[in-house]
Parts: structure tokens; sequence; C-alpha cells
């Protein structure tokens, strides 16, 4: 059996299904994850994302679908057969054992001579090896989860599998073991993947990010590329947040669709929008939309507003504005001029943005997370969103 | 200014030290029925017992003692019943030993494998507890007659040496083993249902297949419950005299709890004697729990 164990290459999971009874808690699921990347899936809580790490360690095993190590098939292999470790996202600690025999664990077990070494080296790493004596019942749950991280990297496998492996810890340490994770990732030559709540953790580590939903990869991509042009109205409020309204495509213009939204005509650049005629939802990242009193000439699309409030976070302000149609729209203004715009709760504005920067997803079955779903424009929150 | 803080502060004062010192008598108070009845009822008879034990008897008048400080006493009755006593270490050891062979996987099973069968299996372990102990080890006499399916399958398939269960230390230890059961069973699982099935998998992921997984994970992590269970049939198995009276033989079965029995109620001016032989078992099993909770015992017993 130790075929399993030499696997090596990129990681496939081939339309891998897992039903419980008959819920379907993976739902054909494919992607392949490159040898050696960094690789972060995100989603809503209960979508998923443990169910797939725990057929990739061989934890659970799929309904259907296989899993592969480069060409190594590991579908229907044990857990302790495959190159895989996991970051529990309970910990899971061996509460009879010390920290250091802990991590010396997998490395024992595999025969190593040197484990309480490498289970030193390991705890180094996660800056703890003055705990190294102690039981896991006297350590805070940031310790033990930096634990649980030592343990599964101590062994260097082909894929590491971290399920919200920093969640326990102050944003200091978050960003210290970050750096920590995506150097060892880099070093090593890992593949490391990465569940997490923070997008903003997800962004910044990863090479690429899945959006996961109710058992389904949403889109998957580059950080920026995902935040820049997103796919469906899901990810466009999951992934940062998103001035989102119903339309209705009634023509085009050169590389641009034409479409009302709420009484407004707004321009979708062609190629940034994933239907083409009928209803779409437009979209506009909050950022991207400017504030003036005036209406302003010869800066592509515009919509007339009402502000509803103003918050100022010192590098930026932030206008909650009402539009034609009834429904909120967020702006963020960089606070750049020495006087800032003054503007006051019930204030006509004008907003315009370029619309290079206007994307259109599906309108149909668009499901928009945590926030509530107005009728045709609507405002996400951002779901457990870290503050920077 | 000072007189004004002194002031202010001085009628919180007095709660301080009255909190304090209730909360540092409370354990004491919530001990002392405990403690009263332990008194009453354990350590006045043990040293009752004890006094017994050492009494010697009036020359000519069996039956009759005075107050004496006679160790031969507790050289008499171990010299005279040494088998006794390692009879009865062996039995309750062999008991203990099957009784733990048997409770492990069933244990296991409840917590682990069982499902929704799981209280089902745990109302069979109880509810023997709802019948006589001595009419339940009658039941073993039949269970293991001659005439009965036991012995006759053996000894179809010659594999009963002597012809015989009941009368041999077969069914001594068979019933020893049947009425502890439960004592092992119980803690064992007690312990291993706290075992979180998340530890196991971490094992697994580890690079430990089931079999380690056991030997390093499992089993260490119910050892505070193997240890109590061993040590909840051992002892009552040492001093138990039931199972031997009922299934053994009246020779080369008896226990010492057997011995104590008749010393007290049958032979006249055994008392001394019965007194030494149950302090002399006392001493053997506390020494014998102590090595062993030494060795096997960890900091998790709790
Ligand atoms: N053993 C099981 N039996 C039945 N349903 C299960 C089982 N394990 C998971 N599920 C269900 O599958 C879905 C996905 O669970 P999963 O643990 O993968 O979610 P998740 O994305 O990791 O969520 P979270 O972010 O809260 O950890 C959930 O709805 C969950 O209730
Ligand atoms: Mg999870």
């Amino acid at each position: 059996m130790a075929g399993f164990r030499e696997a090596q290459g990129d990681l496939r999971i081939e339309s891998v299904t897992k039903a419980f009874a008959d819920f379907k808690a993976v739902d054909d699921l494919t992607l392949t994850v490159p040898r050696g990347s960094f690789f972060a899936l995100l989603g809503p809580s209960g979508c998923g994302k443990t169910t797939t790490l725990r057929m990739v360690a061989g934890l659970e095993q799929p309904t259907s679908g296989r899993i592969f190590i480069g060409n190594t098939d590991l579908t229907g292999s044990r857990p302790y057969e495959r190159p895989v470790n996991t970051v529990f996202q309970s910990y899971a600690l061996f509460p009879h054992l010390t920290i250091r025999d802990n991590v010396a664990f997998g490395p024992k077990r595999r025969g190593a001579k040197d484990a309480a070494r490498l289970a030193d080296e390991a705890l180094e790493l996660v800056q703890l090896p003055h705990l190294a004596g102690r039981k896991p019942t006297q350590l805070s749950g940031g310790q033990q989860q930096r634990v649980a991280v030592a343990r599964a990297l101590v062994n260097r496998p082909e894929v590491l599998l971290l399920d919200e492996p920093l969640g326990a810890l102050d944003l200091k340490l978050r960003r210290q073991m970050q750096v920590e994770l995506k150097r060892i990732q880099t070093e090593v030559g890992l593949t490391f993947i990465h569940v997490t709540h923070d997008q903003e953790e997800a962004m910044t580590m990863a090479d690429t990010v899945a959006v996961m939903n109710h058992g389904r990869i949403e889109q998957m991509g580059a950080p920026a590329r995902l935040y820049d042009l997103p796919a469906t109205a899901f990810v466009a409020n999951f992934v940062g947040q998103s001035n989102l309204g119903v339309g209705t495509i009634s023509g085009t213009d050169g590389d641009f669709l034409v479409a009302e939204v709420g009484g407004s005509k707004v321009k979708i650049p062609k190629a940034r929008s994933q239907v083409q005629q009928g209803h779409v939802m437009f979209g506009v990242r909050p950022e991207k939309v400017r504030i003036h009193r005036d209406r302003p000439t010869g800066v592509g699309s515009d919509m007339q507003a009402t502000v509803r409030d103003v918050s100022f976070t010192g590098v930026a302000t932030q206008y909650l504005v009402t539009v034609a149609s009834g429904a909120t729209w967020s702006v963020y203004e960089q606070n750049l001029d020495v006087e800032p715009i003054d503007l006051h709760p019930g204030d006509q504005v004008w907003m315009s943005w370029d619309p290079g920067h206007a994307f259109g997803v599906p309108s149909d079955g668009a499901e928009v997370p945590d926030g509530p779903v107005l009728a045709d424009v609507s405002i996400g929150d951002v779901p457990l969103q870290d503050a920077p | 200014m000072s007189a004004v803080a002194h002031g202010a502060g001085a009628p919180a004062a007095p709660a301080g030290p009255d909190t304090a010192t209730r909360g540092k008598f409370l354990p004491y108070l919530l001990l002392l029925p405990g403690a009263l009845w332990l008194l009453i009822f354990f350590v006045v008879p043990l040293a009752q017992l004890f006094t017994v034990s050492l009494q010697s008897q009036f020359p000519g008048y069996p039956g009759y003692y005075y107050r004496d400080v006679n160790f031969r006493n507790y050289l008499d009755a171990f010299t005279e019943f040494a088998p006794h006593f390692g009879r009865s270490l062996l039995f309750a050891g062999l008991a203990t030993f099957f009784a733990f062979a048997l409770s492990y996987p069933l244990a296991y099973a409840m917590a682990f494998k069982a499902g929704r069968w799981r209280s089902l299996m745990m109302i069979c372990i109880i509810a023997p507890f709802f019948t006589s102990f001595i009419l339940r080890t009658i039941a073993w006499r039949q269970i293991l007659a001659d005439e009965g399916p036991v012995a006759k399958v053996l000894n179809t398939l010659h594999l009963l040496p002597g012809g015989h269960i009941t009368e041999t230390w077969m069914a001594v230890v068979a019933g020893l083993t049947y009425n502890f059961l439960p004592f092992m069973v119980l803690p064992i699982y007690a312990s291993l249902e706290r075992v979180d099935p998340r530890v196991l998998e971490a094992g697994g992921d580890l690079y430990a297949n089931g079999f380690t997984t056991f030997r390093t994970v499992t089993l260490p992590m119910s050892m505070p419950g193997v240890l109590a269970g061993t040590l909840l049939t051992f002892i009552p198995a040492a001093g138990d005299y039931v199972n031997a009276e009922l299934l053994g033989s009246d020779r080369s079965t008896k226990m010492v709890g057997n011995v104590i029995e008749s010393q007290f109620f049958k032979v006249p001016g055994g008392y001394p004697t019965a007194a030494a032989l149950s302090f002399t078992l006392m001493a053997l099993i506390l020494a014998l729990v102590f090595v062993y909770v030494r060795r096997f015992g960890t900091d998790e017993l709790v």
C-alpha cells in the first residue's frame, strides 16, 4: 500500500459527490489544484468545505467521483495511506499526549528517528516551544490551534488541508501565522488547501480562490480576477460587496450592453456580462462609484440618488444612498481632497462610474448572501468581514 | 481625607472576612455527613474488628476470649489458610482478566459502533441487577451442570478433562467473571464514550492504521476506565465467597471469603482467626492495588 503515500502531483477532484441520506453536502465538484499552489476555499457555513477536505483526507469516501494526486487514484484508500495531513477545525489534539508527543505523532508513525527534534522545530515555527511539555487541556484555544497546525505541518505532506486553521487567533498573531504559513508553503512547495471565513486572508494568501455554495463551486480564479469580475450574484456579494440591480437588456452600444435598471439606463461591457440578452443582474463595486452634487458630464454611467447615511472612516467615507427605485446603494469615496464634499442625509446627489467597471451576472435564481434581497437594486452585506 | 475614606470603607469591611470564612469552611461542612457515616459504620467497626483479631482464647473454654495483643492469630491464620489466599487472588485475577477480555470489545462496540442499539445494550448490561445476585449465581449452576448444555457439548468434544464444570475452579471463575462484568463494562464504556471520534480520525490522518491508532490513542485514552474497572472487579472478587460457595466444591475451590464466613459463623472460637484473616486479606489487596495503580495509573485518573 506504499503506493498511495508516494503519490505526487496536482490534486484533482473529479465530479465528486457526497450525499448524506438524500442531502448532497458536496454536489458534483470538479477542481484541480496544481502542485505547490495555495488554494483557498471560501464559502458560507454548511456549504460543504469540511466535507470536501474530509474526502481528500480519506476520512469520508465520496458517494461518486474520484480523487487523484498526480496519476495515483486515492479514491477508496485509507487516510493513513495518503500523503495528506489535516489541521482539524476542532483541533482534535491527543489529550493524553504532551504537546511535543502530539506533534511527534506523525513522524513517529512514519519511523522518523528524530521525531522529537522535528516536533520541536515545528513548535518553534508556531512560537510555542516553551509549552512542549504541557498537555493540550493546559493550553488556550489559540495555542491549541497552533499545535494542530504544527502537528500537520511537521509531516511536510504532499497536500496539507487547513480547516479554518487561524480562526481562534488574534489579529496580530493571525497575520504572523499567515506570513509563516505562506513562507513554508513557498519554500517547501507543498500544496495547501486552506478553508477560511476571512476573505482578506484568502485574498492575500491564495494563488487561487474558490467560492463554494450549496456543495458547488460558484466561481474559481485568481483573487484579483474574482473580485474584479464575479460570475454570479452570490460571488459578487460574498467576496467584497456590490451594488446590484435586476434589469432588462434593451440593446447594445458598441462594446457595451445597455440595460434598464430601476428606471435608469446603464451600460455593461459585453465581455464582462455573463448574459447577453433578457434579464440581467447589473453590478458595480462601491469603490468604483463617485458621488457628486451636480450631474457630472462625460463620465459614462450616472444615476440620481438621495443620501441616507454618511459615515466617515478616516481614509474613506462611506455613503448609503437611495436610488430612484427605492433600493440602497453603497459608495466609498477616498478622502483625497483637502475639502471633502460636505453631504448630509436627505441631500440630492448624482452618482457616476466608469461603465468599464460594471459587470453583469445571471439574475434568475440569483442568491445574495445574508443581505436583504431587494426587488431590483440591493446592497449585500459582507459576511464575516475582518477589520483590516 | 483619610478619615473619610476609612469611614466609607468600614461598613463594607466585615463582609470580606465573613464570606472568606464561609468559603473556607463550606467544603468541610459538606464533607461532614459522609465523614460521620464513615466514622460510625466503617472506622469504628474496623477498629473493633482489629481488637478482635488480637484476642486470645480462654484455654479450655471454646468460644470465650480475653483482650490481648496476640499476633500469633495472624501467623496461624496465614499459615493454615495460605492456599485459600492463593486461590482468592488467583480466581479474582482470572475473573478480572476474563471480564476485561469480554468487556473491552463490548464497551468499544457500544461507544463507537452501536448507534441506535446503544441504549438497548446498556439496558441488557444493567437489567440483571434487578434480580438477586444469589439467584443469578444459582442459575449458573444449572447452566454449568453436568446435564446442562455447556458441559454436554464440551464432554462430547472431549474438551472437559474432569467431566464436570460445577464443583471446579472453572465454575467459580465463570461465576465471578459473570457477576462482576458490569463493573468492568461501565467504567470502560464511560471513558471510551468521552473519546472524540475526531481524535481517532486524527490518528488515521497522521499515518496510524486502525490497530496503531487503537494502541497509541484509543487504549491510552481509555486507561482510566480500565483501571477503575479492574479495581472494581478484582477487589470484591478477591473477597467474594458466594460464587465459591454455590458453584465450587467443598474442598478444592474454597476462597478466603469462605473461610472467614465459616470461622465467624460455624467454628466455635473462630472469631479472632476470622478477624485476622479479614485484615490480612485487606492488607494484601491494598498492597496489590497500590503497586498496580503506581504501575498503570496515570494522572488522568479522574
Ligand atoms: N455526517 C454527516 N451527516 C449528515 N450531514 C452532514 C454530515 N456531515 C456534514 N453534514 C452536512 O453537510 C453540510 C456541509 O457540512 P460541512 O461540515 O462540510 O460544512 P462547512 O462548509 O465546513 O461549514 P462550516 O463553515 O460551518 O464549517 C452541512 O449542511 C452539514 O449539516
Ligand atoms: Mg467546516
